[in-house]
């Protein structure tokens, strides 16, 4: 296929500038077409929390790109990640969203695959006669490997480890898991929308800081005085830095990037009740450390390309198509914690996510806005130039203010080194 | 079975659901008891709400708080609002204790904003508080029957 800026006498290497990225990025089906392979498919992309598959045989399905797998966990707690079709011919050989099982059976023609895909047993073999050794016909695995309970695949074999590929966003999933406030960090649900815009619409979000006392401004009109103050953060000493390999993070609220230091600090307002309820059974240092951990991180994590440690929750993204792309907020709760302060959680979680929430809406609603707009001018580009002018190297990467566009155009290079390899 | 107290709580629901569809939001937070609480569901089995997470859960500070964002003009998803308009049937008494009556129906909802027209099927279950000769809303459950579906934004209140 041609790309749409070939007409413009644009090669895809021109698409990305430092500043800019070309319209057709958003718009140009050829362009998705080529993300699927040399994106998707040719680096690690995030499946699964470990909590969502705590036992032997439990399982979740989800995509790489838009490639079916069921993410699994062994007898021997070894978690595979399986392309879902059988390999007869084609099925689907697993259609829950996630449950338990012991084995998958193919529901055309019965062909039986174990936790780990092996082939164990095919219906009626006799009229195979030699023709089919059952180890040749596993269902296919991607390469998988975990760091702070955040399960990745990939379809290459010869990339980088998965520590290698995240490099110092590292610590700061380390610093995200600090919200299980001492106990372990557990997925409890999840809100799934879909918005009629291209990925990197929702991509480039994550770390825009620009946004939010605009688009949020009947958010934050819902919310006591001080959370309206922690969240006026556009102008403050926050910071987006780029991590290398098209991750980045926004640091909002200083203040909150580490849950466990300072938890001296005054208890906010809002927290006041929370924390009464939880002295009955918890001594105050432990009460702190909780109520701490209970609003979340003061910072954004993108991972590049999918998924991102958001202040409170699990963002993911799925590609659908060029002008469509699936969202998954996935709430985090404190594993065998207060259920006092996982309430908490939830309702935090459901008063700003999902479709009924007071953010989400919003969010989606600039973002069709922005693809809608994105028709307009096939020539135009997408400015990304916010907090160029300021930003500085760092031993990590590169950083500049809050509200810099420097999360995206560190994606956008990434984009652009895949895309073009 | 208790024609007279089924019509009774039909026509009490079909009041809420004129005043929603009319934007009548004064009206309508005057229907509930301080105590209520508005339910829509994720999961399609749970009746543990408060430890499970839902698409909203609202006590009477979140409704009132809703009910400012639908109408503030500050949330760019609700200008324009969508209009909808819905239809209730399919009423059925669950249970009455004399203090409170349980009544589930059917509800088919249709919304329109800018050039999308959308529709949403539901179970709507209501505990229904006995007030003088009329009720107050001590509960509202609405269980969409693609609850576990990407949805899209849903801007006004089911």
């Amino acid at each position: 296929m041609t790309l749409q800026a070939a007409s413009q006498g644009l090669t895809l290497a021109d698409l990305v500038q430092q500043d800019r990225v070309h319209t057709s990025l958003y718009t140009d089906p050829a362009l998705f077409e080529q993300e699927m392979d040399k994106v998707f498919s040719s680096t690690w992309v995030w499946v699964a929390h470990a909590s969502e598959i705590p036992e032997a045989g439990s399982y979740k399905t989800t995509f790489v790109g838009r490639q079916p797998v069921v993410v699994v966990r062994d007898r021997k707690q070894q978690v595979h990640v399986l392309l879902n079709r059988c390999r007869h011919r084609a099925a689907t050989v697993c259609e829950g969203h996630k449950g338990k099982t012991n084995s998958f059976v193919c529901p055309y023609h019965g062909w039986s695959y174990s936790l780990d895909g092996a082939l164990r047993g095919v219906p009626s073999p006799e009229s195979y006669g030699d023709l089919l050794d059952k180890a040749d016909f596993p269902l296919i695995k991607l390469r998988v490997e975990e760091y702070a309970g955040m399960i990745f695949a990939t379809f290459k074999d010869d990339i980088e480890p998965l520590v290698d590929y995240l490099g110092p966003a590292k610590k700061w999933m380390d610093l995200f898991m600090k919200q299980g406030g001492g106990f372990p960090v557990k997925v409890a649900g999840e809100h799934r929308f879909r918005f009629p815009g291209n990925w990197k619409i929702q991509l480039e979000n994550t770390t825009d800081a620009y946004h939010f006392p605009l688009v949020h401004k009947s958010f934050l009109s819902s919310v006591d005085e001080q959370t309206e103050k922690m969240l006026d953060f556009v102008e403050g000493p926050g910071l987006v830095e780029d991590l290398g390999n098209g991750h980045s993070v926004m640091v909002m609220i200083p203040e909150l990037v580490d849950l466990e230091a300072n938890l001296d600090a005054p208890i906010p307002d809002r927290f006041a009740e929370l924390a009464e309820e939880l002295r009955k059974d918890y001594p105050e240092d432990q009460v702190r450390r909780i109520v701490r951990a209970v609003g979340g991180s003061g910072f954004n994590l993108n991972l590049f390309p999918n998924v991102a440690c958001s202040m409170a929750f699990f963002r993911v993204l799925r590609p659908v198509s060029v002008t469509e792309t699936e969202i998954h907020h996935a709430a985090i709760v404190m594993d065998g914690g207060p259920a006092a302060a996982n309430q908490a959680r939830l309702r935090l979680h459901e008063h700003f996510q999902g479709p009924m929430g007071f953010g989400t809406p919003d969010d989606a609603e600039a973002w069709d806005r922005v693809q809608r707009g994105s028709f307009a001018g096939t020539n135009q580009w997408i400015m990304l130039n916010r907090g160029l002018a300021k930003e500085v190297e760092t031993p990590d990467g590169r950083r500049s203010d809050v509200s810099a566009e420097t999360g995206m155009r560190a994606a956008y290079r990434q984009w652009k080194k895949l895309m073009t390899a | 079975m208790n024609i007279e107290l089924l019509n009774q709580a039909a026509a009490f629901v079909s009041l809420e659901a004129d005043l929603l569809d009319h934007s009548e939001y004064t009206e309508w937070l005057n229907l509930w008891e301080e105590s209520g609480t508005y339910i829509v569901p994720i999961d399609p089995n749970t009746t543990d709400f408060a430890n499970t997470l839902n698409y909203a859960h609202d006590d009477a500070t979140m409704r009132r708080l809703r009910v400012e964002r639908l109408t503030s003009g500050e949330s760019v998803s609700t200008v324009p609002a969508p209009r909808t308009i819905r239809s209730l049937s399919r009423f059925r008494l669950l249970g009455d204790d004399g203090q409170a009556v349980t009544l589930r129906c059917t509800q088919i909802l249709g919304e329109f904003r800018k050039d999308v027209l959308k529709h949403y099927t539901a179970d709507v279950t209501f505990v229904l508080k006995r007030a003088g000769d009329s009720f107050r809303i001590q509960q509202k459950v609405v269980r969409l029957l693609n609850s576990t579906d990407a949805l899209a934004c849903i801007a006004y209140i089911p």
